[in-house]
């Protein structure tokens, strides 16, 4: 029974409904005020829930970074793993149990520049994931340093008269390695992102969707975002929905006026790693009756 | 020579008897990236694997190949690599991983020259102190060295069993000669091969610790059983949850070193040939210990009280078969300049000298029984 009391008239729960799905003997969690994961998990959490996949085959796996924490936070089977190498952990529960529901939550630094490798090649393989790339420019945990994904022109930490390397556009990336599923949100499209979640639970083979989020303390506060908030309303007022967008031109800026274009980009149908591997399992044992 | 084959009998190589080994042993998953020289055991275990229903991934490089055995041993799956030297020195972070998760895993490292990619595919013995020391922080490390076909064999089974035993990644440190060696080979029959498999909770019990360091050998929880485990690279305390608090970082660690450290009696193996009066004893492992045990039967035959101890374990290293050696000197052939001679100084209580031939050929006897005819 969920202990409740009024204070000002709202209902205020000694739990949360999706307490069932946190560690909450884990909890505060170790983010920053104004940070974008709480809606990240927020939607995570509610998607799994509502994913109608039972709770004990859902696995998520994460590398190192602040975004890699979250699965720690789950009250799931949660694998927290060395940076960069999530995917391939995953790749190797996911194919030794094809029944697990595996995702991987990590960061832009983890996915795209450390694990940028193995995030093609999974791609390539079209093992059977759902990759959550939570892209907030930099890395937050060291303490803000430039990655592949700052934009140019930005300063952080390690660029203090400004980045002058180009970075990577991520969608562009995922979907010419062959993607079957490629999507972009930020953390101020919490309905669509939910949906997206759900949706990437359904695709056969690898579902990419990157997640753009606030980081107040680090680039926010050196690349003129008062707090977390302006970089909130710079997502509100800049995006630009396009399921249709030309994703050559969609790189990212992080400066107004220039547009954030937001969609579900790519949601082809192609065999996944577990098919071709089925065939490849049975050929073999046939050929040796 | 002719040789009649028995039902069970082979005229095999190495690294296909190590592979024939893993699917025996009950290996269903092999992650890897090619090298010479192992590749044969990647390329046997491609054609294998799919005929039992088991999985062959080609990863995009070593770092990946051991994550996903991690990963796949997590999942319930026997998992296993084959490397070489310069694969070897990728898969140290996630060999790590594996320590620290306590996951299952077999690891061949089939010896090269070195250092960088230097001999191929030529025979080194210079990943010893890596396989010991080469994943930063605190651990222990089990490794066997075979030095004959049916050894790769033998061994390959036992590394897949300690690992299911003690929950940690066990190394097979092979080198190019004792892979690429053609020689007979006994497969045991299913029923005479003791294959362990790992230990898990029981299904009922709703108070399961994941990571109980009160055993030295904790059951396990794989991914989809329903125990929601959380598996972390960090520091963690009991149910794997990430910790800096120091009481609980040493509780851990001494689990991770106490569960190889007070059971080293059981783990360590070695082979002696006329020690008990020898005078001189060689101190070998691999490969090295053909070339050794030749020397030291030429040295009897020339009158010479000599022995040969061969380290079956290189670790944990048989500190008490070093101790209770009677020797005036002992004499350790390597290929390499000196790795495993170290060891074999801190327990000897006579002088050492080490034989280094690392050109990427085996030590020939004849440097080993100048050695002993000159001691």
């Amino acid at each position: 029974m969920v202990q409740t009391e009024l204070v000002h008239g709202v209902e205020i729960s000694e739990k949360h409904p999706r307490d069932e799905l946190l560690r909450s003997e884990r909890l505060p969690h170790i983010w920053c005020p104004g940070c974008g994961l709480g809606i990240v998990t927020k939607c995570l959490v509610e998607s799994i829930r509502r994913s109608g996949i039972p709770l004990d085959r859902h696995v998520v796996v994460s590398g190192i970074g602040c975004t890699s924490r979250l699965p720690g936070y789950l009250n799931l089977d949660t694998y927290h793993t060395t940076h960069g190498r999530a995917i391939p952990f995953a790749t190797g529960l996911k194919i030794a149990n094809p029944e697990l529901e595996v995702t991987v939550v990590a960061g832009d630094g983890d996915i795209f520049n450390i694990g940028g490798n193995h995030l093609i090649h999974a791609i390539r393989r079209n093992v059977d994931l759902n990759v959550f790339c939570v892209n907030n420019f930099n890395y937050g945990m060291t303490g803000g340093q430039f990655g592949g994904t700052t934009p140019t022109g930005a300063k952080t930490a390690t660029t203090p008269y400004g980045n002058f390397e180009a970075p990577f556009n991520i969608p562009y990336i995922v979907a010419a390695s062959g993607a079957p599923f490629v999507a972009r949100w930020t953390t101020i499209h919490v309905r669509q992102l939910l949906k997206v979640m759900l949706r990437a639970f359904q695709v056969q083979g690898l579902a990419f969707i990157e997640i753009l989020s606030p980081c107040p303390p680090t680039f926010g506060d050196l690349n003129n975002f008062a707090d977390a908030y302006a970089q909130m309303e710079y997502f509100k007022d800049y995006s630009r929905v396009d399921d249709h967008a030309d994703l050559s031109i969609i790189g990212l800026t992080m400066k107004p006026p220039d547009p954030v274009f937001v969609g579900n980009f790519v949601d082809l149908r192609k065999p996944t790693y577990h098919e071709m591997e089925r065939d490849i399992i049975h050929k073999a044992k046939e050929a040796r009756k | 020579m002719t040789m009649t084959l028995q039902k069970r009998e082979f005229f095999m190589g190495g690294n296909f008897a190590c592979a024939e080994a893993a699917i025996a042993a009950g290996c269903r998953f092999y992650a890897g990236y090619p090298i010479t020289p192992s590749s044969e055991i990647a390329e046997h275990m491609s054609r294998r694997l799919p005929q039992v229903d088991g999985h062959y991934v080609q990863m995009e490089d070593e770092i990946a190949s051991m994550a996903a055995i991690v990963g796949a041993s997590n999942a319930g799956l026997k998992s296993m690599t084959a490397t070489s030297g310069p694969g070897f020195c990728l898969m140290m972070e996630n060999i790590g991983l594996g320590i620290i998760t306590e996951t299952p895993c077999v690891i061949v490292d089939v010896q090269r020259g070195g250092p960088s990619t230097g001999l191929p595919t030529l025979i080194g013995q210079g990943d010893m102190m890596q396989v010991r020391y080469g994943t930063h922080g605190d651990y222990e490390t089990i490794a066997y060295a075979p030095n004959s076909v049916q050894e790769m064999f033998d061994l390959t089974v036992k590394a897949f069993n300690m690992a299911e035993k003690y929950r940690t990644p066990i190394f097979v440190m092979a080198d190019q000669i004792v892979a690429h060696m053609t020689d007979r080979l006994v497969i045991p029959s299913p029923d005479e091969l003791e294959v362990i498999q790992r230990k898990g909770p029981s299904k009922k019990d709703p108070a399961f610790i994941a990571f109980d360091f009160s055993q030295d050998f904790p059951p396990m929880a794989l991914a989809g059983e329903g125990f929601h485990v959380n598996v972390d690279s960090l520091t963690h305390d009991e149910r794997g949850y990430p910790t800096t608090n120091h009481a609980v970082s040493e509780r851990m660690l001494d689990h991770l070193v106490g569960k190889i450290r007070n059971n080293a009696d059981e783990i360590v193996e070695v082979e002696h040939y006329r020690t008990e009066d020898a005078k001189v004893v060689v101190v070998a492992y691999g490969s090295t210990s053909r070339s050794a045990l030749r020397a030291v039967k030429e040295a009897r035959r020339a009158g010479k009280r000599a022995g040969l101890l061969r380290l079956i374990t290189p670790w944990p290293f048989p500190e008490k078969e070093v101790e209770r050696l009677h020797a005036k000197k002992i004499i350790v052939p390597e290929v390499n300049y000196g790795l495993m001679e170290h060891p074999v100084r801190e327990y000897a209580s006579c002088q050492v000298t080490g034989i280094h031939h690392a050109a990427g050929a085996l030590v020939p006897p004849e440097k080993i029984y100048a050695a002993l005819m000159k001691a």
